[in-house]
C-alpha cells in the first residue's frame, strides 16, 4: 500500500468510527427527551430511570463523538491540505455553522448530564431537547459539506482558477436533500433499532419487567416509525444519484452495458475485465422502473464513463446491496410491530419478535457504514466530483502508514472500552439479572 | 489600518483562540493537577477537579473547534500550510485529545478501583501532554523555519517546531495551564475551603514557575522567532510587556492576600495579554515569514457570510454560554 492509500484508509476509518457515535448522538437524545416527557406527564419513575439511564450511557459515548469528531475536522487538513486549499473558501460556511451546533450541543450536554436537581423538570427537558436539536443541526451542516463533494455549485472555473465563489449555493448543492434526509433518518433508524435490541435481550430473559417494557416501546416506536420513511428516502436518493453521479450509480447497481429496460441485479461479483455481473440475481427491467419510473427506460452503464473515471465497482455494489438488504429487514420488523401492536393492542412480545429485533440491533449502524462505503467510495477517483481527484488532494507527507496505524489502534482500544462500559451500564439496570 | 472583512475574522479567531486557552486551556491544567494531587486532601483535590471540569470541558473544546473552522474557511491556504508543515505535532495533539476525553469519561463511569486510578493517570498525563504539542505548535508558527515557496511546503515536516523556541512554547503553555486552573480551582463552587488553600498554593507556585519560563521565551524570541520579537519593539510593545507584567504581579499578590476572586479576573487578564499581544506583534503573519492573514485569504464574499454567520451564532451562543456557567459555576451553584 502507498501514503495515498493509507491516506485514504485513515480518513475512511475515522469516519466509519466516528459516524457511530454521530448517529448515536443524534438519534439518542431523542429517546432521551421522550422518555422524561413522559415522566414529567405521568410521573412515573420508571421512565425517569430510564432517562437518566439512556443518559449516563449517552454521555460515554458523546465524549468518544466529540474528541473523534476532533480529529476529522484536523484530517481534512492533514490528509487533504490540497482539497482544504481549494475548498476551504466554498464550503468552510456549513462547517461553521456546523461548530455553533455542536457548541448548542455540548453546552447543552453539560446542563442535561449534571443538571438533573438544579433545574425543573421541564426547563432540564428543554436542555435535552437542545441537545437532539444540536446533533440534528451538526448532521445536517456536515452533510451537506459532503454533499458538496459530491455535487459542486456555488462557483466557477475559469482558466483552471476558482471564481465567483457562492457558499450558499455551495451548502443547498443538489445533492444536499437527499444525503440529510438519508443520513438524518438513518440515525434515527440505527439508534432505535440498536437501544430495542439491547432492552429486547433483556426482555427474553424476563418478559415482565416494566423497566425493560417501556424503554423497547419507545425505542420501538422511533426505530419503526422511521424506518419506512427511510425507504422512501433511499429510493429518492438513488434516483438523485442517477441524474448527478451516473458513474456512481452503475457501479451501485454493478450495471456496466447502458440498456434500455435495465434489469435490477442483486448480488453477483461485478468483473470490471469482462464487464459482466456473474451469479447476479437479476430482476427484468427493475432498475430503468426505479429509476425513471418506466420499465424500458434507458440507464447510463459504467461503459459510459472512462475507465479511469470509474469507482470500485465490486465494493460499492456489494455494499450497496448490503444496506439495502439491511433496510428491507428493518422494514419488515418495522411492518411486523406494528401488526402484532394493532392485534395486541399492547407492547409486541413474543418471542420470536424479540429475538428478530435483538438480530435487528446492529443492522441499522452496519447499514450507515454500508452506506457511507457507496457514497465515498462511489464518489472516487473524484474527492470533489468531476473537478478535483483524490490523488491531487493528498498530502505530500510520507510514512502515513504510522498515522494509520495509531489511529486504527486507537480506535480499537476505545471501541474494546466503550463495549465493556456500556454492556456493564446495561447489566446494572433494573431486571437485567 | 483599513479594517477589512479578512482582518475582521482573524481577530475572532484571536479571540477564539483566546477564551480557548482561558477555558479548555484550564480544563487541561486541572487535568495536571489531578495527577499532582498530593497531601492529605489528595482524594478530594481529585474530586473537586474531576467534579469541576465535568458539565463545562466538552464546551470548552469546541472553542477548539471554532478556531480550526475560521482558519480553514476564513484563510484555507495558511491552513493547507500549517496541517502539511506541521502534520506531526498536529497528529500528536489530535491523540491527546481523543485519549483525554476518553479518558476522562472512563473514568467517571469505570466503577472499579483500579481502572479508575489508571484511567485518572492516563486522564492526567494527556493533560500534559496535548497543551505541550499545542504550544509548540502555536510557537512553530513564529519560527520563520516554515517557508511556502511558489505554492508548496518547502521545509519538510520538522521545521519550526522542534526549535528551542518552539518546545519552550510548549513548557510555558503547560505552565500556564496549570497556573489557570489552580486559580480558577480556588474560586469554585466545588472547592472546600482547606482545598481553596491546597489549590491557593498550586496556583502561586505555577505562577512563580511562569516568570522564569516567559523570560526564557522571550529571549529565545530574539533568534528564534525574529518577526515576533521585531514586533515587540513597537511603540506600544513596552505598554504591553509591562501591563502583562503588573497583572501577573497582581494574581500572584491577590492569591497570596486570599482574594481569590480578584485573583481569578488578573490571571484572565494576564493570559490574555500574553495571547493578544502575541498576536499583535506576529500580525499580519499567520505563518511567519511566508504567510500573511491578506495572502490566504478567502475571497470577500466568504469572509462577510463568516462574518455574519459568527454574529449570529454568537447572539445563540453567549447567552447559553453564560446559562451553563451561572448553573455550575454561580456563587449558588453548589
Amino acid at each position: 500500500m502507498d501514503d495515498f492509500l493509507f491516506a485514504r484508509s485513515q480518513m475512511g476509518m475515522s469516519l466509519g468510527f466516528h459516524i457511530i457515535f454521530a448517529a448515536i448522538g443524534i438519534g439518542l437524545p431523542v429517546l432521551m427527551a421522550i422518555a422524561e416527557a413522559a415522566w414529567i406527564r405521568t410521573g412515573n419513575p420508571v421512565y425517569l430511570d430510564l432517562a437518566k439511564r439512556w443518559a449516563r450511557g449517552a454521555s460515554i459515548l458523546f465524549a468518544v463523538g466529540a474528541v473523534s469528531g476532533t480529529v476529522l475536522s484536523f484530517e481534512l487538513g492533514l490528509l487533504w491540505p490540497g482539497f482544504m486549499a481549494k475548498a476551504g473558501a466554498i464550503i468552510g460556511m456549513p462547517f461553521s455553522l456546523e461548530g455553533f451546533a455542536f457548541f448548542m450541543e455540548a453546552i447543552f450536554l453539560g446542563v442535561y448530564f449534571h443538571g438533573w436537581d438544579r433545574l425543573s423538570p421541564w426547563w432540564h427537558w428543554t436542555s435535552g431537547v437542545m441537545v437532539a436539536l444540536g446533533g440534528v443541526l451538526s448532521g445536517v451542516f456536515v452533510v451537506t459539506a459532503n454533499a458538496w463533494m459530491n455535487a459542486p455549485a456555488g462557483f466557477k472555473i475559469v482558466d483552471g482558477k476558482i471564481t465567483d465563489i457562492d457558499p450558499v449555493a455551495a451548502m443547498l448543492n443538489p445533492a444536499s436533500a437527499h444525503e440529510v434526509i438519508h443520513m438524518t433518518l438513518a440515525a434515527f433508524v440505527a439508534t432505535g433499532f440498536a437501544v430495542a435490541a439491547v432492552h429486547a435481550f433483556f426482555l427474553l430473559r424476563d418478559r415482565q419487567s416494566e423497566f425493560h417494557r417501556r424503554a423497547l416501546g419507545m425505542a420501538l416506536a422511533v426505530g419503526c416509525g422511521c424506518a419506512p420513511f427511510q425507504v422512501w428516502s433511499g429510493d429518492y436518493s438513488a434516483r438523485a444519484v442517477a441524474s448527478l453521479q451516473p458513474a456512481k450509480l452503475a457501479a451501485m447497481e454493478g450495471l456496466y452495458h447502458s440498456m434500455k429496460g435495465a434489469p435490477l441485479m442483486i448480488g453477483g461479483v461485478p468483473n470490471d475485465k469482462t464487464r459482466t455481473n456473474a451469479y447476479a440475481i437479476q430482476i427484468p427491467r427493475a432498475l430503468s422502473l426505479l429509476v425513471a419510473r418506466d420499465p424500458g427506460a434507458w440507464v447510463a452503464g459504467l461503459e459510459e464513463f472512462p475507465r479511469a473515471d470509474w469507482p470500485n465497482v465490486k465494493l460499492v455494489h456489494w455494499s450497496f446491496d448490503f444496506m439495502v438488504a439491511c433496510g428491507f429487514y428493518l422494514l419488515a420488523c418495522s411492518i411486523a410491530a406494528a401488526w402484532l401492536w394493532w392485534r395486541k393492542r399492547g407492547l409486541p412480545d413474543a418471542r420470536w419478535f424479540l429475538r428478530s429485533i435483538v438480530l435487528a440491533g446492529p443492522l441499522g449502524f452496519l447499514a450507515i457504514e454500508a452506506g457511507w462505503m457507496v457514497t465515498e467510495l462511489g464518489r472516487q477517483p473524484w474527492i470533489i466530483y468531476g473537478v478535483m481527484r483524490t490523488k491531487e488532494a493528498v498530502t505530500p507527507m510520507p510514512g502515513i502508514a504510522v498515522p494509520f496505524i495509531s489511529f486504527t489502534v486507537l480506535y480499537l482500544f476505545l471501541s474494546v472500552i466503550v463495549v465493556v462500559l456500556l454492556r456493564r451500564q446495561f447489566l446494572e439496570a433494573p431486571d437485567s439479572k | 489600518m483599513e479594517i477589512t472583512p479578512a482582518l475582521l475574522v482573524a481577530s475572532c479567531m484571536v479571540v477564539a483562540l483566546i477564551i480557548y486557552a482561558l477555558m479548555g486551556g484550564a480544563d487541561f491544567g486541572g487535568g495536571m493537577w489531578h495527577l499532582l494531587g498530593t497531601g492529605p486532601r489528595a482524594k478530594e483535590q481529585q474530586k473537586a477537579i474531576s467534579r469541576a471540569l465535568a458539565p463545562i470541558w466538552e464546551a470548552n473544546h469546541v472553542w477548539l473547534i471554532l478556531v480550526i473552522v475560521l482558519l480553514f474557511t476564513g484563510f484555507p491556504n495558511a491552513f493547507a500550510v500549517m496541517m502539511t508543515a506541521l502534520h506531526i505535532p498536529v497528529t500528536l495533539i489530535l491523540i491527546g485529545i481523543v485519549l483525554r476525553g476518553s479518558a476522562f469519561v472512563f473514568r467517571k463511569y469505570d466503577r472499579s478501583e483500579a481502572p479508575r486510578r489508571r484511567w485518572g493517570v492516563l486522564f492526567s498525563l494527556s493533560c500534559f501532554f496535548t497543551p505541550f504539542m499545542e504550544g509548540v505548535t502555536v510557537g512553530a508558527l513564529a519560527t520563520g523555519d516554515i517557508r511556502f515557496v511558489d505554492g508548496q511546503v518547502t521545509t519538510g515536516f520538522f521545521a519550526g517546531w522542534l526549535s528551542p523556541f518552539a518546545l519552550t512554547c510548549g513548557v510555558f503553555a503547560v505552565v500556564l495551564f496549570a497556573f489557570l486552573a489552580a486559580t480558577y480551582l480556588t474560586v469554585d463552587p466545588e472547592s472546600e475551603p482547606e482545598l481553596r488553600d491546597d489549590f491557593r498554593r498550586r496556583a502561586l507556585a505555577a505562577g512563580l514557575c511562569l516568570v522564569p519560563v516567559a523570560i526564557a521565551a522571550f529571549a529565545l524570541s530574539r533568534n528564534g522567532a525574529p518577526e515576533v520579537f521585531a514586533g515587540l519593539t513597537r511603540w506600544w510593545a513596552p505598554f504591553l510587556l509591562g501591563a502583562t507584567a503588573v497583572f501577573g504581579a497582581a494574581a500572584l499578590f491577590l492569591l497570596w492576600t486570599r482574594r481569590f476572586a480578584l485573583a481569578r479576573m488578573a490571571a484572565i487578564g494576564q493570559v490574555t495579554l500574553i495571547l493578544g499581544g502575541w498576536s499583535l506583534a506576529q500580525f499580519p503573519k499567520l505563518v511567519t515569514p511566508d504567510v500573511t492573514f491578506a495572502n490566504s485569504a478567502a475571497p470577500a464574499i466568504t469572509l462577510r457570510l463568516l462574518l455574519i454567520a459568527l454574529a449570529l451564532g454568537g447572539l445563540f451562543l453567549f447567552p447559553s454560554l453564560f446559562f451553563l456557567y451561572r448553573l455550575f459555576k454561580g456563587r449558588d451553584a453548589h
